[in-house]
């Protein structure tokens, strides 16, 4: 344990030594400043117009479901472009300089390194998603949101980073190049959402698997705050399984020498 | 300490070691030497478990390094070719990474950072940034890393590549200071480096052991006949043949005869030493003797000559105390590369 929490600190440091750390929160933050802002600005004057006609108040329509519902959505489609910016350089960046020489022949298993690593990026990614809980938390100063729509929601983005960023480590586990590694997982991140669309014309047998294949239709269910097992229990084998696959996919390189 | 057995290595079709054995006893410095390109660099990634053999095995301080690589790798410390070396970390930082990896208590890593740092003389710089050292630093960092936790075995690839002299005769002394309580293998392909460290030596070529000694023994088995250089003044024009009439002298070769000086390659015998022969003789004749010298075939040429020349002559100058099987086992490589 101490040996996985040491390299997912090494992980962590490097992202803030380089700009990449805060590059990508910064970006997370910006973007869901902007969507928040258009989102509640739109939401504010429909309110208004609403209470012109029927006199029940501004809070005739419901925040969760015109506020933050939507920005839970966005903040899912932010994290498909920025953490393929977090993951790239994970196993491409060592393998080029030559560290990964150094894990691989320290004292540590390769489960200990792929669960640091891990732990490093997921690490960042909360910290992305702690600087959005600022504009979220305004809500609840001069609203009154529901707050268990929010934990789940919270809650469903945090483990739909997890199956992000274990295929992004999958991927950069691969490749020496950088940039190889973060336009491939981006393209996947994408084919992992859209992947649906696939199903338009096909059996509902068919359908029915695409959706479930599709990462992002799980997070429906999150979004609206309802907190559904079968969506947690699918986000976190995805995961495993991703991390499984790094692995493998670790020790092939070895082998390959 | 180290034993490699039938090490081999392939990458596809190509083979980069070929059935490598030997051991390493305790404390001892094993000099890995080969032109560029001759496995060491596989060898000791194999050693350290970077990279599985295709075949045969490794046991370092008791302990498989395929079987048991954790228990293997705690006892060995590595610098590899390139030192693996994060940018965005100060030394210190660094050390302590690897400090933390390796599992050294907390209360004990500030110690051994420092010891380690002071050991290979990078104090000074502890708070730089990797990414900002020169070369050799760089060096000297990779080789704090490797000594950090201070294991039984030591594999160095090529520790002074880089240094500055002065560096690399410090390097070496540490080298050399470490060899009593630490089992080290060095490669090089810097023949000076050898006899200077190294108790023994290991010379591979195109992925085989071509010869396994001593230094010494090396350098003297690669000579049949010792050459004394020989220069004095003299108009006697018949001064070789003059030297070449003393018994024992096989061969006298003029290397340049002026009107003063002459200057002649005397061969004799190996072990048969003629220099007060040689001296007596000048001296007896008036000549003014200017200088006198043994010339000695240096490791060089016997690395030359294993590494270049037909394979066979690597099981002529083995080392006689080396057990059968080894012996067997390296002729059967001298026998494949022939073919």
């Amino acid at each position: 344990m101490n040996n996985i929490l040491a390299i997912a600190q090494k992980e962590l440091r490097s992202y803030f030594a380089s700009p990449i750390g805060y590059v990508v929160i910064g970006m997370f933050a910006f973007l869901f400043g902007y969507f928040y802002y258009t989102i509640l600005s739109l939401f504010v004057q429909q309110s208004m117009q609403v209470s012109q006609f029927d006199f029940r108040g501004p809070t005739a329509l419901n925040i969760n479901q015109h506020v933050i519902r939507p920005m839970l959505n966005n903040s899912m489609l932010f994290t498909l472009f920025v953490l393929p910016m977090v993951t790239m350089r994970t196993y491409s960046e060592e393998k080029r300089s030559g560290t990964m020489e150094l894990l691989l022949t320290s004292p540590l298993s390769d489960i200990q390194i792929v669960m640091g690593k891990f732990l490093g990026a997921m690490g960042l990614y909360v910290m992305m998603l702690a600087v959005t809980l600022l504009d979220i938390g305004l809500l609840f100063i001069y609203g009154n949101p529901e707050w268990p729509q929010v934990l789940v929601g919270y809650l469903g983005l945090l483990l739909l980073g997890g199956c992000f960023i274990s295929v992004g480590l999958l991927i950069s586990s691969t490749t020496k190049n950088q940039v190889v590694s973060g336009i491939v997982t981006f393209t996947v991140f994408l084919i992992l959402w859209v992947i649906t669309w696939l199903g338009d014309n096909a059996s509902p047998l068919t359908q029915m698997i695409l959706s479930y294949l599709s990462i992002t239709e799980h997070f429906e269910d999150f979004s609206r705050g309802v907190l559904d097992t079968k969506h947690v229990v699918y986000y976190l084998s995805f995961t495993v399984f991703g991390l499984f696959l790094t692995l493998k996919s670790v020790d092939r390189e070895r082998w390959k020498g | 300490m180290i034993e490699v057995r039938h090490l081999s290595k392939k990458y596809g079709t190509v083979t980069a070691v070929d059935d490598i054995s030997f051991r390493v006893a305790h404390g001892e410095i094993l000099g890995f030497l080969g032109p560029n390109g001759a496995g060491k660099t596989t060898t000791m990634r194999i050693l350290t478990g970077y990279i599985p053999p295709t075949e045969g095995e490794v046991i370092v301080a008791g302990f498989n390094v395929f079987d048991n690589p954790i228990e293997a790798k705690r006892r060995t410390g590595y610098l590899p070719e390139t030192p693996p070396l994060y940018p965005e970390m100060t030394v210190r930082e660094f050390l302590t990474f690897v400090a933390q990896i390796n599992n050294i208590a907390r209360a004990d890593r500030r110690r051994r950072v420092i010891t380690a740092m002071e050991r290979t003389w990078v104090t000074d710089m502890a708070d730089r940034h990797c990414a900002t050292l020169s070369k050799g630093y760089r060096q000297r960092v990779g080789l704090a890393q490797a000594i950090l936790h201070n294991p039984e075995v030591l594999i160095l690839d090529e520790p002074t590549a880089g240094l500055d002299p002065k560096q690399i005769i410090e390097t070496r002394e540490l080298i050399k200071e470490l060899a009593g309580d630490h089992t080290i293998i060095l490669s090089t392909h810097i023949l000076p480096e050898v006899s200077q460290t190294c108790q023994r030596v290991v010379i591979i070529s195109r992925g085989h052991v071509v010869a396994e000694n001593t230094p010494e023994n090396l350098t003297a088995l690669g000579q049949d006949v010792t050459t004394v250089r020989l220069r004095f003044d003299t108009q006697d024009m018949t001064a070789p043949a003059t030297l070449a009439s003393i018994p024992g002298v096989l061969r006298v070769t003029t290397i340049e005869q002026s009107n003063s000086v002459t200057t002649l390659d005397v061969e004799t015998e190996h072990d048969h030493d003629l220099r007060r022969d040689l001296a007596r003789t000048i001296v007896a004749n008036g000549w003014g003797l200017l200088e006198l010298r043994s010339m000695q075939i240096s490791l060089e040429d016997v690395f030359l000559h294993l590494t270049t020349e037909e394979q066979d002559e690597g099981s002529t100058i083995l080392d006689e105390s080396s057990p059968p099987e080894q012996l067997n086992h390296k002729n059967d490589a001298a026998e494949l590369d022939n073919e």
